[in-house]
């Protein structure tokens, strides 16, 4: 799609690459373990007003693997280092799965260039006696199915991303995504402890049936983060933005507006 | 030749449909499948044997390290070189090896191959490993971390060993204040370090470097061939010759009167470790992200996409194994010897179902029709084959 460009800058000496499209206020959305990827039909659409930036963290696809990171403190510390090298203020941050707990660990920290927070079936928690799909013992082919409700999309997914060209790339989001997401599996178990200071209107959007970190996780959230509104899709799993992308842009667009009336 | 008996203590009751229906015996093959009045019994079985090798003349015998598994009993190895320590009365005692970035504190197993080193008043060898990528999974260690921590483990046991302590050791996964295990090795400066390994070319090259004796696990010996020159490489590069009793190949070796009993003998056994035993359910359970570097990792998913069931023909054929009449596994293991240029051989005589009455006429096979043609022999000729 045309209306958004890709380049590679470099944060405190750390390359990473960057997607960037739409124009209004910023709207800075950080990817799930599989990778930013490309320039998908829900940035297109919420760059239809807003401006829309899409970093590729640190460790994974063609952003560089730096010394320094070792977990998701680290990724939180890189994105607010971001912020302000970007001077972006009142920003919509937004985050899915590991990019959604990467949200939440830089929000505890630091909300002042912040407008709102969506996490989108994020990580970052545990909640006892919840069954969890483990995406990391299974093959990619298996992982992908793991993260649909529809599995007609995750054949379509399948066969755009699982192939041999594309190899590398998924072996290097995998070990980055294991470097931060291992032990403990996908959850940071000081992270519930600081929920409460975020301060900023906060939107939660979850997909019914996500088995990698079920809605019981979204009703935790809300309980935890102050004044949160919790959203559930029905028909929906893991990644809401690719299986139900109109959903999502509505609920997110109808939160930030809503939000301005407020204020 | 130095002839060691290396016992994997399969839980060899497994119910291997069982086995086939979960996709491996690793990990997600629920414990409800052990027995613990069988178990119990196994290892009094395995015991024994490993003292009969000892009676029967073997060097050594060997444990190793494994989780959560069917393939094998052996999640604390110390344990039985402890329960073997002072039955087994001549031979050497070695652990290959303890996986060593699998503990949160490395100075355990300093202290525990102290204790045995002491034990056995210098009979012993450690073995230290990463343990495979499926350990990883079982035990919640970062798998992404493991060469780190593996580098960082053996520098910290090494110098828990043979500098005095108290001293202060602060890395980057292993913090102490006091560093200072009684009691210190037996051996000095400690017992001899044995690296067991698929074949890594960068282990490889940290072994011949620090002349850590290197035991290639499992392969053809055209591989090990292969292995075993690039350590006598990096040992040239590194400003010395290696000694053949710096390399070991571990192998299965079993023996009947003739080439067919012996073939017709093994064969259910040792299909059931390699298409049972060994079986991972997915590559990313053998190589978890970060376990090896990705050009490793493309090259052991695409071997393992290609692979196929093994067949114990397939296994002789290739040389994993070596089965047949006495005289046909003195002329192979001679032949060898010869071709890799190792100087010890670590023998599994008992491997997958094998029953206890056909591991010990093996045993006693390979010591009274083997052991004896081989006691003094050394590999001749130069080795054929180039490393790559």
């Amino acid at each position: 799609m045309a209306n958004h460009s890709t380049s590679m800058i470099s944060v405190r000496g750390c390359n990473i690459k960057l997607m960037r499209g739409g124009s209004g206020t910023p709207l800075l959305f950080l990817h799930g373990a599989s990778g930013a990827g490309a320039w998908l039909p829900f940035m297109e659409a919420l760059a239809a007003r807003f401006d829309v930036i899409v970093p590729e963290h640190p460790g994974f696809g063609d952003s560089e693997s730096p010394d320094w990171f070792d977990n998701i403190h680290d990724l939180a510390y890189f994105y607010l280092d971001f912020l302000q090298q970007l001077d972006l203020e009142r920003v919509h941050l937004a985050g899915i799965s590991l990019g959604g707990w990467t949200a939440a660990e830089l929000a505890i920290r630091d909300t002042k260039r912040l407008a709102s927070l969506t996490l989108i079936d994020a990580a970052g928690i545990h909640v006892p006696d919840v069954p969890q799909f483990d995406p990391f013992i299974v093959s990619e082919e298996q992982r992908i199915r793991g993260f649909f409700h529809d599995q007609s999309k995750a054949d379509e997914m399948i066969a755009r991303v699982v192939r041999p060209e594309t190899e590398d790339v998924i072996m290097k989001n995998r070990i980055a995504a294991a470097r931060v997401a291992w032990q403990p599996r996908g959850y940071d178990p000081d992270l519930h402890k600081w929920l409460h200071r975020i301060d900023v209107p906060t939107l939660l959007i979850w997909g019914a049936n996500d088995r990698l970190f079920p809605k019981e996780y979204a009703s935790a959230y809300q309980k935890l983060i102050p004044g949160s509104k919790a959203v559930i899709i029905p028909e929906c799993g893991h990644i809401p933005q690719v299986e139900k992308p109109d959903a999502v842009v509505t609920e997110m667009t109808a939160f930030i507006d809503q939000m301005k009336i407020a204020a | 030749m130095k002839f060691f008996n290396f016992h994997l203590m399969p839980y060899r009751h497994a119910d291997l449909d069982a086995i086939e229906k979960n996709g491996s015996a690793w990990v997600t093959f629920s414990n409800s499948h052990y027995d613990p009045k069988k178990g119990g019994d196994l290892y009094h079985e395995y015991l024994d044997q490993m003292e009969l090798a000892d009676r029967l003349g073997f060097d050594g015998v060997c444990l190793n390290e494994h989780h959560q598994t069917a393939y094998g009993m052996m999640p604390i190895p110390g344990v039985l070189a402890g329960a073997l320590a002072r039955s087994v009365k001549r031979a050497k005692i070695a652990i290959l090896g303890r996986a060593l970035p699998l503990v949160n504190n490395p100075l355990t197993i300093a202290e525990e191959y102290a204790m045995l080193d002491n034990l056995t008043r210098g009979r012993f060898i450690a073995g230290f490993v990463r343990g495979i990528g499926a350990e990883y999974h079982a035990m919640g260690i970062n798998p992404v971390v493991s060469q780190e921590r593996y580098a960082e483990a053996h520098d910290l046991i090494i110098r828990a060993w043979t500098e005095p302590g108290p001293f202060v050791y602060k890395g980057k996964h292993y913090h102490f204040n006091y560093v200072n295990p009684w009691p210190r090795p037996y051996q000095d400066p400690h017992p001899p370090i044995w690296i067991p390994s698929q074949g890594s070319s960068s282990t490889i090259r940290w072994a011949a470097q620090k002349r850590y004796t290197y035991a290639q696990t499992l392969s053809p010996i055209a591989t090990v061939a292969r292995f075993f020159q690039m350590y006598r490489d990096e040992a040239e590069k590194a400003g010395y010759t290696a000694s053949p009793d710096q390399l070991a190949w571990s192998n299965t070796i079993y023996v009947a009167d003739t080439d067919e009993k012996a073939m017709r003998e093994a064969k259910p056994h040792l299909e059931a470790l390699l298409n049972r035993f060994l079986k991972k359910s997915s590559v990313e359970m053998l190589l978890p992200p970060g376990y090896t570097n990705i050009e490793s990792m493309k090259r052991v998913r695409a071997a393992k996409v290609n692979a196929k069931p093994s067949t114990i023909e397939d296994l002789v054929k290739q040389g994993v194994v070596i089965v047949g009449s006495p005289n046909t596994v003195r002329e192979k293991l001679a032949e060898y010897q010869d071709l890799a240029g190792f100087n010890t051989s670590l023998t599994k005589t008992q491997f997958g179902s094998l029953p206890d009455d056909m591991t010990r006429a093996n045993m006693t096979a390979i010591a009274e029709e083997i052991l004896p043609h081989f006691r003094d022999r050394l590999p001749q000729g130069r080795p054929a084959v180039a490393a790559e």
